[in-house]
């Protein structure tokens, strides 16, 4: 028998095994969140565990929109996290033109103030943060996470990394054929850097929806949260209905999911280089 | 200057002078031009993150609850450092967090690496699989966790009674003082290793195969290779590894937020968490941030150290 084009070895087969048996390891938690997502709040510590539940709760992913303001939930991370992905997609990616092709005073210490801070846990400055943002009346604001997260040095860094790669002389030659640097930059260096933005736009998505302490540490209003603390929220609020809790889960997970699988070719490439680098 | 005299011979004076103004002109602009581009992000980068790291290290030294005036407090806050139960508790938890959770997420991650470096069906689908705990949202796997580790009616528990685990000797996981931590490491290294893996998966894709060959000639068997061509390879990548995993232990918060609440009693409490608390709860905002010092020094020992060692390869 022959897998892959592999014959089947013994060495072969326990690989298979192995592998088959840690993934299901790996992915067993969302396996039974995703069943007892359907089932009655009664149910889901019933053992041995049923996966494929024989009467589903359907009704479930109905009665969470009305429990608590998913929707408006979602809205607001969406929200959030669409502005600072443009945000930080734009003002890295246009920093790190200059950083990697142009020249001009105090290139260097000023790269590195980014490159100094890039090591520097958030958490270390959250409170100070915190205090200015409140000075500023952005307490209470989608601005305040706005603020906090589209400017990193890590994007700067990630991108500018990328544009060293690129030769110079095309920019030279853009430059003899009458482009400004604006030019250059919108019409050579963005349709080039594809990888190095995808990468970029991967991890700032999943920061951004799946951040938690900025959220909670910023948004104290219900109408106001995130989809992390909402979903927080309902589970203290409703802490024995499991069902309800599991299907909001699932819902909270979906968007992630999506992007995550149809730019994961990036995502893997990204993490491999910048991993690297880094 | 002599450069200018000779030229001055061929060119009139008045123009000579005119294209040093343009050339002065042009650098400007040329500055100004990047300066540009650098403007929005920098902005946004010197307000919200280099003006708040500068005010940790003033804040630190200062007494403010952030209504009433604030005060100079010297190095007391420094000082309660040490008598600070809670802290220290804090500060040891993080190093029991780090010590044990950084080696198992490697080991798994570099295990995980070379079962999907090799040629098989589907491994892209297994790749992904591995990678996904990773991105997915941390609250909802979290109560997934909770859920599944529950003492009393956990899917893992019954397990445990059904293969013949004697109730009373049953872990009480996330609200028991000696599994708590184990629980949270558990959660972490399962929600970490599928990223650490792709970075595995690069080195060992760097490593030339000519040395595996060799090897092969010498008569090496899997483990020999492994031991001698494999590790010494990834000699760099492991280290890169470490750094990132021990500043992430540092920083850990949310999973502990979401599954012990740093308890029971102080047992999972850790840096991030005992700042956040001293800040926000406590609205002790000087000594917080004296506690985030702490955590920056912790860190910026890590990234010295990782600098060294780059010099020295």
């Amino acid at each position: 028998m022959r897998i892959a084009g592999q014959k089947l070895t013994g060495k072969l087969a326990a690989i298979y095994v192995t592998v088959i048996l840690i993934t299901i390891i790996m992915l067993l938690p969302f396996a039974w969140m995703l069943s007892a997502s359907l089932k009655l709040s009664s149910e889901v510590f019933v053992f041995p565990i049923e996966w494929i539940p024989s009467n589903p709760q359907w009704q479930n992913y109905v009665d969470i929109w009305t429990k608590i303001p998913l929707a408006l939930f979602i809205y607001n991370t969406s929200k959030l996290t669409i502005i600072v992905t443009l945000m930080q997609l734009f003002t890295s990616s246009f920093a790190a033109y200059a950083f990697a092709k142009l020249d001009f005073p105090y290139k260097n210490a000023l790269f590195l103030g980014y490159i100094a801070t890039i090591a520097m846990p958030w958490q270390v400055y959250m409170v100070p943060q915190f205090l200015l943002m409140r000075e500023f009346g952005l307490n209470n604001t989608h601005l305040a996470l706005i603020c906090l997260q589209a400017f990193t040095a890590f994007g700067v860094f990630l991108m500018r990394q990328f544009y060293m790669s690129i030769p110079t002389e095309l920019c030279e030659a853009a430059r003899i054929d009458g482009m400004n640097e604006y030019q250059i930059w919108a019409k050579i260096m963005l349709p080039l850097s594809k990888p190095a933005l995808s990468t970029l736009t991967i991890f700032t998505f999943v920061t951004t929806w799946n951040d938690f302490l900025g959220p909670m540490i910023y948004l104290t209003k219900t109408e106001l949260k995130t989809i992390q603390i909402g979903l927080r929220m309902f589970i203290s609020q409703y802490s024995a209905e499991y069902g309800l809790i599991m299907a909001a889960s699932v819902v909270a997970l979906i968007p992630v999911l999506i992007v995550f699988l149809s730019l994961q070719r990036f995502f893997v490439e990204g993490v491999a280089s910048s991993g690297l680098k880094g | 200057m002599a450069n200018s005299t000779i030229a001055a011979g061929d060119t009139p004076v008045v123009t000579r002078r005119r294209k040093v103004v343009s050339r002065r002109r042009r650098r400007v602009q040329d500055a100004l031009v990047a300066y540009s581009f650098i403007a929005p992000n920098f902005l946004g980068f010197a307000v919200f993150t280099l003006g708040p790291i500068l005010f940790a290290f003033v804040l630190a030294f200062m007494h403010w609850d952030g209504s009433n005036a604030m005060t100079f407090a010297g190095l007391d806050n420094f000082w309660r450092l040490f008598e600070d139960k809670a802290f220290i508790d804090a500060f040891w938890n993080t190093i029991i967090y780090t010590v044990v959770s950084v080696p198992a997420t490697l080991a798994c991650a570099l295990g995980l690496a070379i079962l999907l470096n090799q040629k098989i069906l589907g491994r892209d689908f297994f790749r992904t699989a591995m990678f996904f705990p990773y991105v997915a949202s941390l609250v909802a796997v979290a109560v997934v966790w909770n859920m599944i580790f529950n003492p009393e009616m956990g899917p893992v528990n019954m397990l445990l009674y059904t293969l013949g685990l004697d109730p009373k000797d049953m872990p009480g996981w996330a609200a028991d003082r000696h599994w708590a931590m184990v629980t949270v490491i558990l959660f972490g290294v399962w929600k970490s290793m599928g990223y650490f893996m792709v970075i595995y998966l690069a080195g060992l894709q760097g490593i030339n195969s000519e040395l595996y060959e060799a090897a092969d000639l010498d008569g090496a068997n899997a483990w020999q290779k492994f031991l001698y061509v494999t590790v010494p390879q990834l000699g760099p990548t492991t280290f890169f590894v470490t750094v990132m995993l021990t500043i992430q232990s540092f920083k850990v918060f949310d999973q502990i937020y979401m599954i012990t609440q740093g308890g029971p009693g102080t047992s999972t409490l850790v840096l991030v968490y005992h700042i956040y608390n001293e800040a926000f709860v406590s609205w002790d905002l000087g000594y917080s941030s004296m506690i985030a010092l702490v955590l920056f020094f912790l860190v910026l020992g890590i990234t010295v150290i990782q600098f060294r060692r780059q010099k020295e390869d």
